[in-house]
């Protein structure tokens, strides 16, 4: 069927009033060289919609053009199955955020003029992505990590219907909470601790046909992506057995931060134990008198919290581990229930109970524990264990005898291999570095999911080490995608936390499972149907795609060219803004699609006095940002023409360079917050796009250009009376700049 | 056992603090205190006195025994309640203040000299006597408690006042003759005893 392009014109919400909607349907039909043209005063209405979905099964119209609302409006109305479809911006784009008055029609008329030209000019080059849908597609979802965390996470999988590969490195279930005595209370009223619920979820889980377990295994090798990871499990015997899968929940838990690193609390000293070791204690006490390692009965007990947390000098872990005051909390009451006496101190800095916490500290005071706000400087340990301290309240020096001193260590994640020391030792290596070769063979060893991946063995870390991601906007995902992480591996946590966390990673996977199923993408472009191909004829194997797209979508070929996993891809264009012969596009989204956009502009000649600037807007904020600043009927300059991109990573500067020889005078580009508090949807877009930003002044030179014609800056979703200020400012210091020397040379 | 391991032994135990949950009023609810603050800030004598209500807390569960006891600070409280309301952990700070000048006060180890303890004893006294405070014998006893120069010299700068009262009959001048009593005084009398005698028990309190 050959390609038959017509564009829609609303004339509704005032845009007919505001502007010369015949004028616009000529540029569409002269300019835009649209077969069909039509406006209509209602489009998102019934039959404005039925209007388009005639001609699409009459008149066999294959691309659409909407010039209406903003793309993120009518989303519903405005969806037609098998065309492709771009939306031109009047209301929010124009409309809402031009000045209003006679004297601001000329301008507004040129801007909805020009956006209309845009509309037609993408929709030429967008293809309508056909999905690619999958023959066989495993939905078996593998669960690395037996403790609280993966049982949880096992069982809710398989309670929706999927079946489950349940791997545990050591001879049983129940992880860390297999070693408590009992867990902090989270029922109602949340007074007393509580029965771990271990066993029954051991039995639960065996007496469930759709979890297989492997214990005593560990994870040999990964490699495939969603829909089809194949898993090398490793077994204690050296047997390995392969397992499908189509996506992992990585709940690998964590390990007790090393207490010989404390010796000035007494780490390594006799009747100085960390939390784990009480739990030990009180495991054998099994309800009666506490005794420590020498058989002594407990009679007084001191809790040190923050050991080795908090810690601001460097030395040790710099964050908190958040349910270690809970736990001491629990731990006091086990002494305080078996005999009221027993002299319980917990010597805290700053007491943190989340969630309900704060009704099980209360209960614990009720129970005689005592509480002090201090920071303990020395513990001995011995025979009469001694504690050097600083009562925080009273603001005096003291110490205190004590049986037993705890310290409240905290949680180091069990996340494997950290790719940022991983990366320089493999390049050394494949540089032919025979030392790097056997480090490299040694830190694979470490690693837990034993990737195949060009990027590394493991899911990058956040901070400290965690395997987190994105903790604003996703919690769970990690930067691979159908790999989630969930439990104390993601950052921190309580058990309860920790089965919460476990529940939202299962759903997580089952949707990872469906979507690479039928070629859709995970987060944050869900359903997205298309994926980046490149043209190998044209590619240079310089890698870059490989080595930014930062979800390690990218492996290498046998001959060294870049080999897409579409299943892995999140469908930034990353690695379309990397490449530097632009041979990466997708089928709706490519170099063209935006370059023809930038081009479509009508730029005026220099004597007329109307800058153009372009700003590329990132489509997860701050085109959000922009639409609000409309919607809020905030104005900004009539001379910015706006094109959203699907990650500011996704910008080559082939775009900046073609808008500058067209004579466009300026160019910004909004992106979301890089660096270490990113919230960039895609992690390391915009960093990305910075740092190419950076280099461009050389290029601007060359043409003769001041570097502050291009402009990168940081925008935020809540971000729409600034993003106004922003323009309108740029529009102000391009104006003192004077317009750019390439005008008329385009 | 060297001197500081002593201390040591001491502080931060049960022992006061179950102390003074037996002998002072509300004194179960000490140790529900979560040293937030927010009393000794919104104290409006706070800063006239030794400590705040959440140090005085705090001291009680590190065992500070003598420190606790005779402290100012519950003889400073004028029970204005700004604590009590803002209290988060709805501690009745105001009471324990008071119980624990109390408990201070008949243990003996409350601040000699302290003004409020002096006047609270001369005002207990006054009214056990006849049933109801008698403003003539109570307000000469004010005067005179620092000895009979100071007392002239309070008692001429008031003159004015006093004379202003006694005509606007508000004060009856044949009262300094011992005054008279409540109806029934010693039915009076023997309700004061038994309601001591129930306290002393409630407390423990064998003196
Ligand atoms: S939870 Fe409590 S003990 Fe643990 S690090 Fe945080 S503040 Fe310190
Ligand atoms: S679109 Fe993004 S996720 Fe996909 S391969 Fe390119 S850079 Fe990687
Ligand atoms: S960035 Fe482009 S040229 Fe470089 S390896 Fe990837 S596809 Fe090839
Ligand atoms: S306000 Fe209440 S909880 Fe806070 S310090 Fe004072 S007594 Fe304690």
């Amino acid at each position: 069927m050959a390609d038959k392009f017509a564009a829609y014109i609303c004339s509704g919400c005032g845009i007919g009033d505001a502007m010369k909607v015949p004028q616009l349907e000529a540029i569409a039909k002269k300019e835009g060289k649209m077969a069909v043209v039509k406006s209509h005063h209602f489009l998102c209405n019934a039959e404005g919609v039925q209007m388009i979905k005639d001609d699409i099964a009459n008149e066999e119209v294959t691309h659409i053009c909407i010039a209406a609302c903003s793309r993120r409006a009518k989303t519903e109305a405005f969806q037609f199955d098998g065309v492709a479809m771009s939306r031109a911006n009047l209301r929010e784009g124009v409309l809402w955020v031009v000045a209003a008055g006679k004297e601001h029609d000329e301008v507004r008329q040129e801007m909805a003029a020009d956006y209309v030209r845009m509309g037609c000019a993408e929709v030429k080059k967008m293809k309508q992505p056909a999905g690619n849908v999958k023959e066989s597609s495993s939905k078996r979802i593998l669960v690395v990590g037996g403790g609280m965390s993966g049982m949880t996470a096992a069982l809710e999988i398989a309670d929706t219907g999927y079946e489950v590969v349940l791997v545990e490195k050591s001879g049983a279930l129940g992880g860390m909470a297999a070693n408590l005595w009992k867990r902090q209370p989270f029922k109602a009223p949340y007074a007393e601790a509580q029965d771990t619920g271990v066993a029954a979820m051991v039995a639960r889980i065996a007496a469930t046909p759709a979890i297989k377990v492997h214990l005593n295994s560990t994870i040999g090798d990964t490699s495939g992506a969603p829909g089809r990871f194949i898993i090398q499990v490793a077994q204690e015997s050296g047997a390995v057995v392969e397992e499908t899968v189509g996506a992992i929940v990585q709940a690998t838990g964590f390990s007790t931060y090393d207490m010989a690193k404390l010796p000035e609390l007494g780490g390594g000293q006799a009747n100085v134990v960390d939390q784990a070791g009480l739990e030990a204690l009180a495991k054998k006490a099994n309800g009666g008198a506490i005794k420590r390692a020498d058989g002594k009965e407990v009679k007084s007990v001191v809790f040190v919290q923050c050991a080795g947390q908090r810690d601001d000098t460097g030395t040790h872990l710099s964050y908190c581990s958040g349910h270690c005051c809970g736990t001491s909390i629990k731990q006091a009451t086990y002494f305080k229930d078996q005999n009221p006496d027993i002299d319980t101190v917990i010597m805290y800095q700053d007491l943190r109970v989340p969630g309900m916490g704060e009704d099980f500290y209360r209960s614990a005071q009720q129970k005689g524990v005592i509480f002090s706000k201090s920071k303990a400087s020395k513990v001995t340990g011995g025979d009469s264990c001694n504690v050097t301290f600083k009562d925080l309240i009273l603001d005096e020096e003291n110490n205190i005898s004590a049986d037993l001193v705890v310290l409240a260590t905290g949680q180091v994640p069990n996340a494997g291999v950290d790719l940022e020391a991983w990366n320089p030792i493999v390049t050394a290596a494949e540089g032919g570095n025979e030392e790097a070769k056997v480090q490299r063979d040694a830190m694979r060893t470490t690693s837990v999911l034993k990737l195949n991946y060009r990027q590394g063995p493991d899911v990058p870390q956040f901070k400290h080490g965690f395997a987190d991601s994105h903790f604003i906007c996703f919690p769970y995902e990690t930067r691979r995608t159908g790999i989630y992480a969930a439990g104390p591996v993601r950052r921190p946590m309580d058990i309860l936390q920790s089965t919460d966390d476990a529940t939202g990673a299962a759903l997580k996977a089952i949707q990872a499972v469906e979507n690479a199923a039928v070629g859709r993408a995970a987060h944050p472009r869900s359903g997205d149907l298309s994926f980046p191909t490149a043209r190998l004829e044209g590619c240079t194997q310089c890698k870059r795609c490989t080595v930014e797209c930062p979800f390690g979508a990218i492996d290498e070929d046998e001959r060294r060219f870049p080999k897409f996993n579409e299943e892995r891809c999140r469908r930034c264009g990353t690695c379309m803004g990397a490449c530097p012969v632009r041979v990466i596009s997708f089928e709706n989204y490519s170099v063209d699609t935006v370059g023809s956009q930038v081009k479509a502009v009508s730029v005026p000649e220099e004597d007329e006095e109307k800058p153009r600037i372009l700003v590329l807007a990132c489509e997860n904020d701050a085109y959000p940002a922009l639409d609000m600043a409309g919607l809020a009927r905030m104005t900004y300059s009539a001379f910015v023409r706006v094109i959203p991109v699907r990650c500011l990573g996704s910008v080559n500067t082939i775009w900046i360079t073609d808008a500058m020889n067209s004579g466009y005078d300026g160019v910004m580009m909004m992106g979301c917050k890089k660096g270490d508090e990113y919230q960039c949807h895609f992690v390391k877009g915009s960093e990305l796009a910075h740092y190419r930003m950076s280099k461009i002044g050389d290029t601007l030179k060359q043409l003769g250009l001041e570097p502050e014609r291009v402009q990168t800056t940081e925008v935020a979703i809540t971000d729409n009376a600034r993003v106004v200020k922003m323009i309108n400012d740029y529009v102000a210091e391009l104006e003192k700049l004077g317009p750019s020397p390439m005008k008329g040379f385009g | 056992m060297t001197t500081a391991n002593q201390n040591a032994v001491e502080r931060y135990r049960n022992n006061f603090l179950k102390e003074v949950e037996a002998n002072v009023e509300e004194g179960d609810m000490v140790k529900m205190c979560m040293q937030c603050g927010v009393c000794a800030g919104s104290c409006p004598l706070g800063p006239h006195w030794e400590h705040s209500p959440q140090k005085i807390f705090m001291m009680i569960r590190a065992g500070k025994r003598e420190e606790v006891l005779s402290s100012d600070s519950m003889w400073m409280c004028t029970s204005c309640y700004n604590c009590i309301v803002r209290c988060p952990r709805q501690l009745p700070i105001t009471h324990i203040m008071h119980g624990l000048a109390n408990y201070a006060h008949r243990l003996g180890l409350a601040p000699k000299g302290q003004p409020t303890r002096e006047f609270g004893t001369l005002f207990w006294n006054n009214l056990v006597k006849k049933g109801r405070v008698n403003e003539l014998t109570l307000t000469i006893g004010h005067y005179f408690k620092d000895g009979i120069a100071a007392g002239i010299k309070t008692g001429l700068a008031m003159q004015a006042v006093g004379l202003g009262m006694v005509k606007a009959k508000r004060l009856n001048p044949m009262e300094i003759f011992g005054g008279h009593a409540v109806k029934d005084l010693k039915g009076f009398h023997a309700m004061v005893a038994k309601a001591q005698e129930i306290e002393a028990k409630k407390k423990g309190f064998t003196a």
